[in-house]
């Protein structure tokens, strides 16, 4: 039960009293005033530039929808879009294969265990600058890897995908993985040790061997994480851009280049406002398209929990 | 399937189970380690680096380790204070004072905005009350493109654009969805029954939050404030788009003068710059610990 | 002097009516209980009395002010909670002051009144404690301090021993008695432990889906519920409703149990007002209202043979679980008086204590 304000009777109630009643919400009143503007007024804004006919500034000129047109005419869009789909399957699913991987390790009651969990988990602390910079100079041919094998004598050693046009896609996915597994991980890791422990011990009475139980026992029954961790990762990668930026800068060409990246050239290289937030739209659009069902059926799961409760 | 060469590995219960338990404890163990390496090398690598003089990362690249008789920390001090980086001969300082400036008052402003937000949608009812949260939390979605022209012009408006007070007033306001979700999902918690007994006590919507809901606060104050200091000063966009010269953060910062590749490279200067940019955060998360966790598992569930 | 009033209350959240037409009142120094079960309404009809929770309409009065529209601090009350709600960062000591800072009260009176307080409930040594170092016991004790250094005119305890193992509660309980017969404050205490009730309270309300059902002292309510709910709620084990019928021979007016054997189980002449033969009832009795008839105990005339389907002795007494007609009937015996399971048993019943009930309207009927 809340504590709830007596607001609903004022018929007597001393104006003091009735002040003191609306506290919460007069302090409240700026935030709300800061979240309408924020979420709602800059949404219609945008919307509204991108239906306009604006270039270098914004100018109020209405002309519908072209804008969407050109974009999804424009090679670079439709490649980076094609771009987000191939980075955010195997960056989702890499991050969560290898985070299980090592929740699954780390629950093995293994000594220092918070020190495995710190190392694991720390690239998320860093930021996709810094972590692209770094990986940037150990995928270059000139200065990384490639290099280091040469100087040991392996002449004919050639690992160049960060500038080959159709592998450098892949050492974005890589690196993204290596800055999100931890994340997935800890999130995982949470879940397993949420499961009840006479769950196990049934499943080890009944015969069956330790991977089986986490295969068929343990891990089914966390697979709400795992939605979670795929819908927090996919937004991730729906708004990729520093770490692009960083490692690749789209390149090489536009292979790469991924939406977010498309948005900042047309609005801030090419004075191509309108189609530059035609393309932010796109975003949230797809955004919306990860969110709204996972919203939808969260709000299904704790109405199902409630019933059952209540 | 596979199943039946590891049954005998892992079971516990299996005859002969101690010598086997060894031997998957030392496959554990070295699988963890292998993970280890990975996760750390990257980090290693460019701090090796610092240490190195241009010429030999040149011959070698950056996979070689420093030559103990070369090695120096002199390029630690380059990248802070001397290392010219367009036109200006200051090193990172500047811009590290920047993301300071940014970073400190940007997280304290939302996390006071949040706490007390999270108290108010916690702990009093009122009507709209949850589509107000529901609106809040909305926020933590937007894509910063959707919000970069709208900014630009508000920032504009106000005098503001190209100024640290800029930055800071733009992740705020970004920032007090997050610290909204947290701390009220932390709130949430505390059990209205104190809310009630400090009302018929006679203490007020200030007094309530001040001696009971403050003094409860510290684990989420900690949360929320790793969440907003790490995410403030990691961010990028905002401190690209909106700031430009001396006026940026060190994120934008160190794309602008590691990531033209015109005129000659200082491998070594750049990586101390890099280093230096990660290490607030890192500490923060160090330091932090579980309370980073923490508010992980929070903003990614809830 | 009545010391709380409450009028016409009724209380809905939109569409859904919480409490309907409550009226009540408490003359100064009584204890009252609020019981009913889980979701009848007394845990809001507490709140509102302390002004958490706003009234929809009516009227609360606490000393014959209207205190509608008062916040909870203005109303002079003091609350014991379920959960104790102390203020886990405060020691005992500042959570007894706290409410007198609030009210500005000077620091040395302030000292005095905890001292006065901590003495009266022996909590003395606990004084510089957090509540996460107390047992439940202590915290129970310093939730009542809390209450008590206000000094109000109104005590409310919201199920305050229900987190306490069963024990404690009944030291507690006692406890709780005592504190009242030596401050003899006006006290309002929900609880959905009708024993608690029926041992503390001068009177009872007895609450069911947001309607007063009852409201008297605890002996009324016991021997002359006002319907079956009341009935079946109070008491343990519960009263035993069979189904039957009104019948009229030269000897009065009797009752006979539906599909039994005919026997005519006569009713005292004070309960046979209103009655009419033929009339289906349900018929009340209580477990202890049962003797078996080879015991001799009492008067054996009004006798019913029962078939013993389960035999429970709890110590003091032995519960027979029995059938009569395909009803069921409980029956509490003295232990010595127990009979096997399986056998057939007349028991006999104390007529004079029995409730008959009208089936459709629930209520009682002979007065």
């Amino acid at each position: 039960m809340q504590a709830h304000t007596p607001n609903s009777q004022t018929s007597q109630a001393s104006l003091g009293q009735r002040l003191a009643n609306l506290t919460p919400q007069m302090v409240l009143a700026p935030t709300i005033f800061l979240a309408f503007a924020y979420v709602v007024g800059f949404s219609i804004w945008t919307i509204w530039i991108s239906l306009s006919t604006s270039t270098l500034l914004p100018d109020p000129t209405y002309q519908g929808f072209e804008e969407y047109a050109k974009l999804w005419g424009s090679k670079r869009w439709t490649v980076a879009y094609q771009n987000l789909f191939v980075f955010g399957a195997l960056y989702v699913v890499g991050s969560l294969a290898a985070g299980t991987v090592l929740a699954v390790l780390i629950d093995q009651r293994v000594k220092f265990e918070a020190v495995w969990r710190t190392i694991y988990l720390y690239p998320l602390a860093i930021s996709f600058i810094v972590t692209g910079t770094v990986w940037r100079w150990i995928f270059h041919p000139n200065t990384g890897v490639e290099r280091a094998l040469h100087d040991m004598g392996w002449l004919a050693a050639k690992f160049d995908w960060i500038t080959d046009r159709d592998l450098a896609l892949y050492v974005v996915v890589i690196t993204g993985m290596w800055h999100a597994s931890g994340f997935a991980m800890a999130l995982i890791l949470a879940g397993l040790r949420s499961v009840d422990g006479d769950l196990v011990k049934a499943a080890q009475i009944d015969g069956a061997s330790m991977p089986r139980i986490y295969r068929k026992v343990v891990l089914p029954t966390i697979w709400p994480i795992f939605i979670a961790v795929t819908v927090v990762l996919l937004q991730f990668a729906i708004k990729t851009y520093d770490l692009v930026v960083a490692l690749t800068q789209g390149g090489p060409g536009v292979a790469t280049t991924v939406p977010a990246i498309v948005v900042y050239d047309l609005m801030f290289q090419r004075g191509q406002i309108a189609q530059g937030a035609a393309a932010a739209v796109m975003i949230l659009v797809a955004l919306a398209f990860v969110l709204v069902p996972y919203a939808l059926w969260s709000a299904w799961q704790s109405r199902k929990e409630g019933a059952r409760h209540g | 399937m596979a199943d039946t060469s590891t049954h005998e590995q892992f079971d516990p219960l299996a005859t002969g189970g101690m010598r086997r338990r060894i031997t998957s404890k030392g496959i554990v163990y070295g699988a963890l380690s292998v993970f280890a390496l990975i996760y750390i090398a990257p980090l290693l690598i460019i701090l090796l680096n610092t240490l190195r003089p241009l010429e030999d990362i040149v011959r070698t690249g950056f996979i070689a380790l420093p030559d103990a008789e070369t090695m120096t920390l002199r390029y630690w001090g380059e990248a802070w204070g001397s290392f010219c980086i367009g036109g200006t001969c200051e090193g990172v300082s500047r811009f590290y004072k920047n993301s300071l400036l940014m970073t400190i008052p940007a997280t304290i402003l939302s996390t006071m905005i949040g706490l007390l937000n999270g108290y108010i949608l916690s702990k009093w009812r009122f009507r709209y009350d949850g589509l107000i949260f529901g609106l809040i939390t909305l926020g933590v979605f937007m894509p910063q493109q959707m919000t970069l022209l709208p900014w630009a012009f508000v920032l504009g408006k106000l005098g503001l654009s190209n100024t640290i007070a800029g930055l800071v007033f733009v992740h705020t306001v970004q920032g007090i969805s997050f610290t909204t979700l947290f701390c009220r999902n932390y709130f949430v918690s505390i059990p209205d029954d104190l809310i009630k007994a400090a009302r018929i006590d006679g203490a007020g919507f200030w007094r309530i939050f001040r001696r009971i809901i403050l003094p409860l606060s510290p684990p989420i104050v900690i949360v929320t404030v790793i969440w907003q200091f790490t995410g403030i000063w990691n961010e990028f966009l905002f401190g690209t788009v909106f700031t430009s010269g001396g006026n940026q953060p060190i994120t934008s910062a160190i794309v602008a003068f590691s990531g033209s590749g015109t005129g000659e490279r200082h491998y070594n200067i750049e990586a101390a710059a890099v280093i230096m940019a990660a290490l607030p955060p890192l500490f923060i998360y160090i330091a932090g610990g579980k309370y980073f966790v923490r508010g992980l598992t929070q903003g990614a569930v809830k | 002097m009545s010391s709380l009033t409450i009028k016409d209350l009724r209380k809905s959240y939109g569409e859904v009516e919480v409490l309907t037409d409550i009226n009540l009142e408490a003359d100064s120094g009584e204890f009252i209980a609020l019981v009913g079960p889980s979701g009848c309404g007394k845990s809001t009809l507490l709140s509102i009395i302390a002004g958490l929770e706003s009234v929809t309409s009516g009227e609360v009065k606490i000393e014959d002010r209207l205190v509608n529209n008062d916040a909870p601090k203005d109303r002079d009350i003091a609350m014991v909670f379920q959960s104790y709600a102390l203020y886990p960062t405060m020691t005992v000591r500042e959570n007894m002051t706290f409410g007198m800072e609030c009210r500005n009260i000077p620091k040395a009176e302030q000292k005095d009144t905890v001292a006065r307080v901590a003495d009266l409930l022996q909590i003395g040594p606990l004084l510089d404690r957090k509540p996460s170092q107390l047992s439940g016991g202590q915290r129970q004790r310093v939730a009542m301090g809390r209450a008590l250094v206000r000094d109000p005119k109104l005590f409310l305890f919201d199920e305050p021993l229900s987190n306490l193992d069963a024990k404690l509660r009944i030291e507690m309980r006692s406890e709780i008695k005592k504190l009242h017969n030596r401050v003899g404050k006006t006290t309002v205490y929900v609880t959905h432990d009708q024993v608690e009730a029926m041992t503390l309270a001068s009177r009872i309300a007895v609450m069911f889906k947001g309607v007063l059902q009852q409201y008297d002292t605890p002996k009324e309510i016991y021997e002359r519920p006002r319907n079956k709910f009341v009935a079946g709620f109070m008491g343990s084990p519960t009263m035993n409703f069979l189904n039957a019928k009104v019948v009229q021979s030269d000897a009065g007016f009797g009752v006979t149990i539906d599909g039994g054997d005919g026997t005519i189980l006569p009713l005292p002449a004070d309960h046979t007002a209103n009655l009419a033969a033929g009339q289906s009832v349900i018929f009340g009795v209580r477990p202890e209202h049962f003797n078996p008839v080879h015991a001799h105990r009492g008067d054996t005339s009004a006798r019913m043979k029962v078939l013993v389907d389960m035999v429970e002795p709890t110590g003091a007494e032995t519960i027979l679980m029995t059938t009569v007609a395909g009803q069921d009937v409980v029956a509490s015996v003295e232990p010595d008086d127990a009979p096997k399971e399986g056998e057939t048993i007349e028991l006999a019943i104390n007529m004079s204590k029995v409730c008959l009930f009208d089936p459709s309207t629930e209520l009682r009927l002979s007065a």
